[in-house]
């Protein structure tokens, strides 16, 4: 049988190896190597140490009393970590993108960085850590006095056991958790050491079972009858209590200090999330595997009224198999001691942030700039932190008398902690949860706990009897286990429910009624939409050169290597040569961040406004920002309108560039048309007056000939010269037009004997009469140009046998319309879009003209406000000639 | 675990109502994913309609819940660590919640 002094050997020899491990962690971590420290494995390792000594031992003891219902404090562990996608993912994003210290930091942080949300939230962890820390003190005890019992030497004394012990767990943490000031909170050599007890407690716990499975009962199948033939073989479990405890392990387990220390804090990297998604899971349920075996076997093997919380030990121990008790006392007490330190880690990083330092930081204001080693503060506050939150622990030990089931005690605790949960979720999901919604609905959920479970549960002169039985001031309905006079609820089902539904409503309503300050409404904005941006908007808006207090304060926060780096690397971002950064409101904030890995965001934030003076964030700020996102909108929609017009205008100077290449190329057809008609005449008057210059005894009669050859292409040469001339000025826009008034049909009438006249009128004309009864207000001799020309080229062009011009006049629509169609054979498709063009002549030479005249018309009837335009389909050439109404004044 | 691909979007680029077939599998994982704690509580309440032992001979056995319950964590495991395997096998660049589908 071991001694009581081995035992204390084995202890400490454990624990001296745990700190080796820690050691070397540290050391590898520091030195770069070690990747596996930060592998998935350890980190689900150390989530482990959700299960504590009251898993190990109270699991059983609970199993021996109710059957399954131990199992709830794993399966809601379980559901939260299989839904990490839903919460945890964004948990541990905020926690890393902010620079969390603790959930109290993450609180303090969402709502403003009110320092008085996380003293509440602080209070809240240390009430509801104190009996959890009782609990652990209370199985290494309970475990201890089973060895002593066996121990003839006696020297084991209960009372001095349980002080020896806390102080023992008050000097480990200590040394563990506040060797250094990390700047990230994250202790590697810490980590690693949980993960190593979390490997213990599981393999010591497998041990037992599959001793009592295989070495007890033979087999699985025995052991299963075993089961079904115990006094819990039937199944039975209270519908409150079994979905209470799920949830409430659930809500527990994202809202412990403890846990929020390993998940958050301690994340290297959130894909580590993914692995411990089912890897955690899996841990759970191996602990649990063999629970039920090792209670059903006790029962059995055990006498009448043996502690059920101590199987794990005792049956071995009654099969006198001493090493695996003593495995399993290692492995109980693996599991009180990763607790402890963690938990001792994380609430002494809460009360060092937001009650000592912030207390610290009023006592030095009026001085300006901080003076002292704020680091060894830090790290004092924090030692003496754990120091009271042991002795708090021991205190409630010795105050509840240590008799309570352990289980009940735990779930008391997870019942006080889950009271966060409300302002936790709402703060991460909701962008209109405020401060006071916080405060409000912390302390409603606070105040119940403690008057409907906390107190009731503590035995002695915690609550007077009267107050249990008749209500607070004698009032039925505040009954605190029958709150509202509903009776015959599981106390705590009861204090649960109740609790945090009012909790809830409160946080809501609170919510809902106040408004939130600019900050608050900030830093909400980044806890909901983590997603969408990290980055912090600027917050600070330093002004005078603070730099040299800010390096003051942050070398006595970080130590002077990191801090004196961390301003190099920020002065050479700005791109200056100083070793001192401008205080800008990007470095401020990058400052503050960095500040808050050590001494938590509420302090930070105070720290630096207490150098840099004034309020950080004004409405005006959150409004600037705001404003700033809509002018960069406004500014890229003028952008685009800009660069829009841009297009719209290129496309017109590629038009425009079109249109003047084709004008340049008809100017240059133009030009050689032109040369070329001139030469014509030119060559046959250069030829006949050499002939008359030169020939000697030319008669009379050829004389006359050549001359008037001679006089007709002169005529001819005037004549297209007139019509250069005359198109040239229409085409400048230079002509005056000479408005008057007269009727359509004498028009026509001067215009077909003009153009009929004295060319052999083989060409007879129809006209309409009756119809051309309309009275023209027009250039009269424009318009008839435009006539005379038509009906000249018909008579000109046109090749039918007895050839004949029809004239006919309507008024379509406000439009005078004249068409002009002959019998001839028209003109050809091909030559159709040609005929308006200058010198376009369709037919060859025959007639003589110089393709002039239909360019002239075109441009005359622009002048005119009409149009000419060839009618295709009409059997012979065609012409329509049309004019607006305004110059037409209906014949009376 | 990069949400920040929808960094180097221009403001008024709208996000596209639909995605490639790759995505939308990848999107579809994450519904799976997040359906999966609602599959987990719905098996864990299941147990609560059980005849139980104030029921009589009728009490379904110990052994049996021990079963029933141990499988059911087994399956949310097994199916979590299905999900871890392929969430990282298609690890590409998230995307973001755009609202595409």
């Amino acid at each position: 049988m071991a001694t009581v002094n081995v035992l204390i050997l084995v202890c400490l020899g454990y624990v001296v190896f745990l700190f080796a491990v820690a050691f070397a962690a540290d050391r590898m971590a520091a030195a770069g190597r070690g990747k596996w420290l930060r592998s998935p494995l350890i980190y689900t390792l150390s989530l482990s140490i959700y299960c504590t000594a009251w898993t190990f031992y109270g699991a059983v003891g609970n199993a021996a009393r109710s059957g399954l219902e131990f199992v709830t404090i794993y399966l809601g562990p379980t559901l939260v970590m299989v839904s990490w996608w839903w919460g945890l993912r964004k948990l541990v994003r905020v926690g890393r993108s902010q620079r969390v210290t603790s959930i109290a930091d993450l609180l303090s942080s969402r709502y403003g960085k009110s320092n008085t949300l996380a003293v509440c939230v602080t209070i809240l962890a240390v009430l509801g850590g104190t009996p959890y820390i009782a609990l652990q003190l209370q199985s290494i005890t309970l475990s201890f006095s089973i060895f002593a019992e066996a121990d003839p030497s006696g020297l084991y004394r209960e009372g001095s056991s349980v002080f020896w012990v806390a102080a023992g767990l008050a000097v480990f943490a200590i040394l563990f958790g506040t060797r250094n000031l990390d700047v990230n909170e994250r202790h590697h050599g810490v980590v690693t050491a949980i993960a190593v007890e979390a490997v213990v407690k599981l393999f010591a716990l497998i041990a037992v079972g599959v001793f009592v499975v295989w070495g007890i009962a033979g087999g699985i199948a025995p052991m299963m009858e075993r089961i079904d033939a115990s006094e819990i073989g039937q199944w039975h479990v209270d519908a409150g209590r079994w979905t209470t405890f799920i949830f409430l392990s659930a809500a527990a387990f994202i809202c412990l200090p403890r846990m929020f220390q390993v998940m958050v804090v301690e994340n290297d990297d959130e894909s580590h999330l993914r692995t411990a998604a089912w890897a955690f899971p899996l841990y759970l349920l191996l602990m649990s595997l063999f629970v039920v075996p090792i209670a059903v076997v006790g029962l059995d093997l055990l006498p009448e009224g043996a502690n059920p919380d101590l199987f794990v030990l005792t049956v071995p121990l009654s099969q006198g198999n001493d090493w695996l008790a003593m495995l399993s006392f290692i492995g109980g007490f693996s599991s009180a001691t990763s607790m402890v330190i963690v938990t001792a880690m994380a609430l002494s990083t809460m009360v060092s942030n937001h009650v000592v330092m912030p207390i610290w930081l009023n006592t030095q204001e009026g001085t300006g700039s901080v003076s002292g080693d704020v680091r060894n503060i830090v790290l004092m506050a924090r030692r003496v932190s754990i120091a009271v939150v042991m002795a708090l622990g021991y205190f409630y030990y010795r105050l509840s008398g240590g008799g309570a089931a352990l289980a009940s005690i735990g779930l008391v605790a997870f019942a006080g902690i889950s009271q966060i949960l409300p302002a936790l979720v709402g703060g991460l999901f909701w962008r209109g949860a405020t401060r006071t919604g916080a405060l409000v609905g912390l302390t409603v959920g606070f105040v119940l706990w403690i008057y409907t479970l906390l107190l009731p549960g503590m035995s002695g002169a915690s609550m007077p009897e009267s107050v249990l039985q008749n209500g607070l001031f004698g009032l039925g309905w505040l009954r605190p286990q029958a709150l509202f006079g509903i009776e015959g609820i599981d106390p705590i089902v009861h204090s649960v429910m109740w609790s945090l539904l009012l909790n809830t409503i409160a946080f809501c309503v609170a919510s809902l009624l106040s408004f939130p300050s600019p900050l608050e409404r900030l830093q909400g904005a980044q806890f909901v939409n983590v997603f969408d941006h990290s980055v912090a908007p600027r917050g600070w808006s330093g002004s005078v050169a603070q730099s040299e207090d800010l390096m003051i304060m942050t070398q006595r926060i970080l130590g002077t290597g990191p801090a004196q780096e961390f301003f190099q690397a920020e002065a050479e971002k700005q791109g200056g040569r100083s070793h001192l950064p401008e205080p800008t409101p990007a470095f401020l904030g990058r400052l503050e961040r960095e500040l808050s890995g050590s001494v938590g965001t509420a302090t930070a934030h105070a720290m630096i406004g207490q150098i840099v003076g004034g309020s950080s964030v004004s409405v005006e700020d959150l409004l600037a920002v705001a404003d700033e996102s809509a002018q960069l909108l406004e500014y890229s929609s003028q952008l685009e309108v800009k660069s829009s017009e841009l297009s719209r205008t290129a496309r017109q100077l590629r038009e425009a560039n079109a249109k003047l290449t084709q004008v340049s190329a008809q100017k240059d057809s133009f030009l050689s048309q032109v040369s070329h008609e001139l030469r014509t005449p030119m060559t046959s008057i250069r030829a006949f007056s050499e002939i008359m210059r030169d020939a000697e005894g030319l008669s009379g009669d050829e004389q006359t000939r050549y001359a008037t050859i001679i006089h007709d292409e002169a005529l001819r040469l005037t004549r297209l010269l007139d019509d250069l001339l005359d198109l040239s000025v229409l085409e400048n826009g230079q002509v005056n037009l000479n408005i008057s008034d007269d009727s359509l049909r004498s028009l026509l009438d001067r215009a077909v004997s003009s153009a009929l006249a004295g060319a052999g009128s083989k060409i007879s004309v129809r006209r309409a009469r009756a119809a051309e009864r309309i009275v023209l207000h027009t250039d009269l001799d424009r318009l008839g140009q435009v006539f005379i020309n038509l009906i000249s080229n018909a008579q000109k062009y046109c090749d039918a046998e007895e050839p004949v011009l029809t004239i006919s006049a309507y008024d379509v629509g406000g439009r005078i319309i004249i068409d002009f169609i002959d019998n001839g054979s028209g003109i050809p498709p091909g030559a159709r879009s040609m005929v308006f063009e200058k010198f376009a002549r369709v037919g060859g030479d025959k007639a003589g003209g110089a393709g002039l005249g239909l360019a002239i018309c075109r441009e005359i009837m622009q002048r005119l406000g009409g149009e000419i335009s060839y009618l295709p389909g009409q059997g012979g050439a065609a012409f329509r000639v049309s004019l607006p109404l305004a110059h037409r004044q209906a014949a009376q | 675990m990069s949400d920040e691909s929808d960094k180097g979007q221009p403001p008024n680029v709208r996000p596209s109502l639909f995605l490639e077939r790759q995505s939308y599998r990848r999107r579809r994982l994450t519904d799976a994913a997040r359906l999966l704690p609602f599959l987990g509580a719905l098996l864990f309440a299941l147990p609560l309609l059980w005849p139980d032992k104030s029921s009589g001979d009728a009490a379904v056995p110990l052994s049996s819940a021990i079963f029933y319950i141990f499988v059911c964590w087994g399956a949310l495991i097994v199916i979590g660590l299905i999900f871890g395997f392929v969430a990282r096998r298609m690890r590409t660049p998230e995307d973001p919640d755009t609202g595409a589908e």
